[in-house]
């Protein structure tokens, strides 16, 4: 068992990269499905065997072949390594299990094994970079990740995601062109490739000039992939067009494999080393996630399109977990690490909603999704639970990131005080832009409720029941007279039945028949294992939000390890 | 039933409610009405059955859970809390009777889900009464907010969502842009949240710091409507009057206060306020928001906004009464809240009444209605009294002790403000009591109406009567309060 256990860090990836050409072979589409998820949750296991591994205490290092470290390549996992395998590997089930609908109605059928065999490469690439111990072995599944995220983005019918994918390979490819030609600086110096190697090497090297450099490349070149404000205009249109489970997996994760490297590199390889680095890297990088905060939270204010309003909103979130990083303080690099579990669930747990609202909806537009909550209340309900969490209410995971986001920016004096006003700040956007889409779906007109036969009969129905009604008992004499007239001139009772209970445990009939009733006038819930994800990831924001020992304990831990060679 | 398990139903229970209301509504909307008044009557046996251990000098506690080492949603009973749940669950029965009346009166729609959330409303308002910590006082706050939003925007047109949308807006602004960054700032200067008597913040914090941070706590406390952090208050009218009445009069505007004093007395601690010299505004902040608020409600012209502007005023007095850190204003302060829930629930009752029975909103159509209405307009006057200060009302016995609490200080700015805002509410209730009783109807109204439904008047008349009996029968009431006076100074 505890030889078993050693092959963790290798079958992470082993087992999604060798499940992908066998998923491109299976037919049909649903056998392709099954077996992605059937990796995807294997990874996921193999994640939390991992971190189970690490809180007791143990650190994993594995030699590929047993070649020794500094020649071979070398795989490790530690705190932080374990909290990102999580929000990856789990990023990617949820998103798996949700999107079997959602894939089904945006990409058609025969192309279908090949996405799925995308999405594994994605994942392989997207596990194996915080795994890796080794600068090029990093390097070679951040090109294995990012050549299938553009496969993922561009895969489904919206045509308008070929340029988005465009702008993003050029992008990305920039980023990994500096991201290498650092490396080979660094390799240039040290002849090393190793991370652990590379920190004791380049200590040695008299000349500290080219190692600055390359801190430059990397930094920039990873902070671009990371999509870092101002390097993040690649995101946006790449989030807002891609399927809508591919969102949801790329947004809760991809970013932040990128910011872990950077992380990595910058406080494990050249803090010790660099004279001022530290300073260097604060200076450089608090002004970009103070503007990423406000400038994203900023557009995200005045976004229409649903998508797009939490792209801009993740380009914030990105600059909250900078924003602590930058402290370079044990309480700011944890709490930015911590929000890096933290906002994978909120914004999961958003996308996931999105996804169910695309699946009844013309679109996600703000005039495609007016007054939906009355015939969606359930995927409604998750959106708000989501929404606070984005904006950090107490009771959900949000505020935990907060919390200790406030409290390390309160150790710094006067700047503290202005990061703790920006924060606040940007905390109030998000309360605007989410309050924004909740008053348009609760409270705005329902087009395609106007515009289905059944849905307007049935509203002057019981309009006219409640003028005509008399007496006090009007209510329950409305809700019963509207049903038995609803059910003689429509056909779906159902949808009748959800506008009614808007709120209320009703609604869980009605998921169901509204499946059955599929063709009818006006769209109900989303399908239901989409929905039942969706609650899921909503209800582990609650969880880790009253529950927050594990993230915690991983992100301080994390923080540790990052920072012991500060003094 | 031990302490821990009435303090765990009294936050259980409505929520369970809830539930109960949204299953019962599928059968008849008589058994989801009778639900509520089950529910409603259990959280009062179990919040009042807590009363006998409390006054016997125990303060049971109980942890709910530990987010991480350090913060924990904790709950612990003492005297102010153990006043505001009684309180509200009490006034919870009396306000659900009225409000089936007056949802059903009004034929309002969506009635299920106003329900539901007035029980989970209920429910954050134990949390808050009970609350431990200053996170746990946080968390329930924030439900309370959030759950109001539905009951504010019950009716759904565009001028609502309007309304609703300051109400959230003010309560969310304020609570997360100065009340998070204080309760972190105390948790990072003190280690700790928890509600002590005494206070946790003596020492740890010094100079204008202690001035800011209680800035940030009181303008940061949205719902205790100091000026300018009061408009959601005026807002919030365009919710359903038995929302106005428990929720806007009782329930979230005492939480505000509630959780102010709860700050100062347990926080910073009274004599370490009293030292500290940049402490000083508060009690002039509390003062200008008395007059001024007074001043805009001699203005109004309809009944429910006057009512929201004399509740800013009459929440200030709990405030300043606070801020004036002696014992006798302490006392005054808590009872105020007493006082100040029964006199304006009986007005806020009234005018629900006037409105289902002769859909009338606006003062000028109120002469001559106390000819129609007797029962109702004379609980009106009751109320009208109280908000004064005139005996044999409640707002007699509370103006009594935060003067006396004002001379034990030599506070001439307090006394004043005391003076000036009795002027003033004279000058805004007596004119509409007099038109009610002696003025002629201009036009005779199209409905020729009687009284409100049975269930809401039987409502404003306990209330109105309960006015009066905290007049005649305080002690009680004195004796809880006096344990909160003893255990800290």
């Amino acid at each position: 068992m505890i030889e078993f256990n050693h092959h963790l860090p290798a079958l992470q990836v082993v087992v999604p990269l060798l499940s992908a050409p066998l998923v491109m072979l299976l037919r049909p589409a649903g056998l392709a499905w099954a077996a992605t998820t059937a990796a995807s949750v294997c990874a996921f296991a193999i994640a939390v065997a991992l971190t189970l591994g690490v809180l007791a205490g143990h650190e994993y290092s594995y030699q590929m072949g047993n070649w020794p470290a500094p020649y071979g390549i070398e795989l490790g996992v530690d705190a932080f390594t374990a909290l990102v395998l999580l929000v990856v590997t789990g990023a990617s089930t949820l998103a798996l299990l949700a999107g079997r609908t959602s894939v089904d109605a945006e990409i058609e059928q025969p192309r279908q094994p090949l996405f799925y065999t995308a999405w594994l490469l994605a994942l392989a690439g997207l596990v194996g970079m915080p795994v890796s111990a080794d600068a090029f072995n990093i390097f070679v599944f951040m090109e294995i990740s990012s050549l299938a995220s553009y496969i993922l983005i561009s895969g489904g019918a919206d045509r308008r995601a070929l340029p988005a994918v465009f702008k993003y390979l050029v992008m990305g490819t920039i980023g990994a062109t500096c991201y290498l030609i650092g490396i080979g600086l660094i390799y240039l110096m040290t002849g090393t490739l190793n991370l652990a190697d590379m920190e004791l090497r380049i200590h040695e090297v008299a000349d500290k000039r080219p190692t600055l450099v390359a801190a430059g490349f990397i930094t920039v070149g990873l902070a671009l992939k990371a999509a870092v404000f101002p390097l993040h205009v690649w995101l946006p249109n790449a989030y807002t067009y891609a399927p809508n489970a591919v969102t949801v997996f790329l947004a809760a994760c991809a970013t932040k494999v990128a910011l872990y490297l950077l992380l990595r590199f910058d406080f494990f390889v050249f803090q010790p080393n660099l004279d001022g680095h530290a300073v260097q890297f604060a200076y450089f990088l608090m002004p970009l996630a103070v503007l990423a905060i406000l400038v994203g939270s900023g557009v995200a204010l005045f976004e229409r399109n649903l998508k797009r309003l939490l792209a801009y909103s993740s380009v914030a979130q990105i600059g909250y977990i900078l924003l602590g990083a930058s402290l370079v303080s044990l309480a700011g690099l944890g709490a930015g690490i911590l929000h890096i579990f933290n906002h994978a669930l909120a914004k999961g747990a958003l996308f996931l909603a999105v996804a169910c609202l695309a699946s009844r909806c013309a679109g996600v537009r703000f005039e495609d999704i007016a007054g939906v909550a009355q015939r969606m209340p359930w995927t409604m309900g998750a959106f708000v639970l989501a929404g606070l969490s984005l904006i950090g209410v107490p009771g959900t995971a949000g505020f935990i990131s907060k919390w200790y986001l406030i409290s390390a920016a309160l150790g710094e004096g006067v700047i503290g005080g202005l990061l703790v006003a920006v924060i606040v700040v940007s905390s109030l956007m998000a309360v605007v832009y989410i309050w924004r889409v909740v008053e348009t779906a609760y409270f705005g007109m329902d087009s395609a409720a106007a515009a289905g036969p059944g849905e307007s009969a049935a509203g002057v129905e019981s309009a006219t029941g409640v003028e005509s009604a008399t007496g006090v008992e009007s209510a329950a004499e409305f809700e019963s007279a509207a049903k038995v007239e609803s059910a003689a001139k429509v056909e779906s009772p159902a949808k009748v039945e959800s506008n009614e209970n808007t709120n209320s445990s009703g609604a869980i009939k009605s998921i169901g028949k509204v499946d059955g009733a599929a063709g009818a006038a006006v769209p109900g819930e989303a399908p239901a294992m989409l929905l039942a994800v969706t609650w899921a990831a909503a209800l582990a924001n609650l969880y880790f939000g009253l529950q927050s020992y594990l993230p915690v304990a991983l992100s301080s831990s994390a923080a540790e390890s990052l920072l012991r060679y500060v003094p | 039933m031990s302490a821990q398990h009435a303090i765990l139903a009294a936050l259980v229970l409505p929520l369970v409610g809830a539930l109960g209301i949204a299953l019962a509504a599928r059968i008849s909307a008589n058994l989801r009405e009778a639900v509520t008044l089950a529910t409603a009557a259990a959280l009062a046996v179990v919040v009042w059955g807590l009363l006998p251990e409390l006054m016997a000098g125990e303060r049971p506690a109980l942890r709910l859970a530990e987010i991480v080492p350090g913060i924990e949603i904790a709950l612990r009973v003492e005297p102010l809390g153990m006043l505001f749940a009684a309180l509200a669950s009490g006034l919870w029965i009396i306000n659900s009777i009225y409000s089936i009346g007056y949802m059903r009166g009004n034929r309002e729609a969506k009635q299920t889900r106003f329900y539901i959330f007035f029980a989970i409303a209920i429910a954050a308002a134990m949390g808050i009464a009970f609350a431990g910590n200053l996170i746990t006082l946080f968390l329930f706050y924030e439900i309370l907010t959030l759950s109001t939003y539905p009951l504010v925007s019950h009716k759904g047109d565009a001028n609502t969502v309007r309304s609703a949308r300051v109400y959230l807006g003010v309560l969310l602004t304020t609570s997360i842009g100065l009340l998070l960054p204080a309760i972190v700032w105390t948790y990072y200067v003190a280690g700790t949240g928890d509600f002590v008597a005494g206070g946790i913040l003596a020492g740890k914090i010094e100079g204008p710091a202690i001035g800011l941070l209680l800035g940030l706590f009181v303008f940061g406390v949205g719902k205790a409507a100091i000026m300018p952090m009061h408009r959601w208050l005026p807002a919030a009218m365009v919710a359903p009057t038995p929302v106005s009445a428990l929720l806007h009069a009782v329930a979230v505007v005492k939480a505000g206060v509630f959780t102010i004093v709860k700050i100062i007395i347990y926080l910073f601690g009274v004599d370490f306020l009293f030292a500290a010299p940049s402490s000083g505004w508060l009690l002039y902040a509390a003062a200008f928001t008395i007059i001024a608020a007074s001043v805009v409600a001699l203005r109004q012209q309809n009944l429910k906004r006057l009512l929201a502007y004399s509740t800013i005023a009459q929440l200030s007095y709990v405030v300043m009464a606070t801020a004036i850190l002696k014992p006798l204003a302490e006392i005054g302060a808590a009872t105020h809240m007493v006082a100040h829930a029964f006199g304006k629930i009986t007005l806020f009752f009234a005018a629900g009444a006037i409105y289902v029975a002769a859909k009338k909103t606006e003062l000028q159509q109120l002469r001559g209605i106390g000819r129609r209405m007797p029962w109702t307009m004379t609980a009106f006057t009751i109320g009208a009294l109280s908000m004064i200060g005139v005996p044999p009302t409640g707002g007699f016995v509370s103006k009594w002790y935060i003067l006396a609490g004002a001379f034990q200080a030599d506070n001439y700015i307090a006394i004043g403000t005391i003076i000036a805002s009795t002027v003033l509410n004279a000058a805004y209730f007596l004119p509409i009591v007099y038109m009610a009783w002696f003025s002629r109807e201009s036009t005779p109204p199209q409905r020729d109406h009687g009284e409100a439904p049975f269930s809401m008047v039987l409502a404003l008349t306990v209330t109105a009567a309960l006015t009066i009996a905290l007049f005649l029968f305080n002690g009680p009431v004195l004796e809880l309060e006096r344990q909160l006076v003893e255990g800290t100074l």
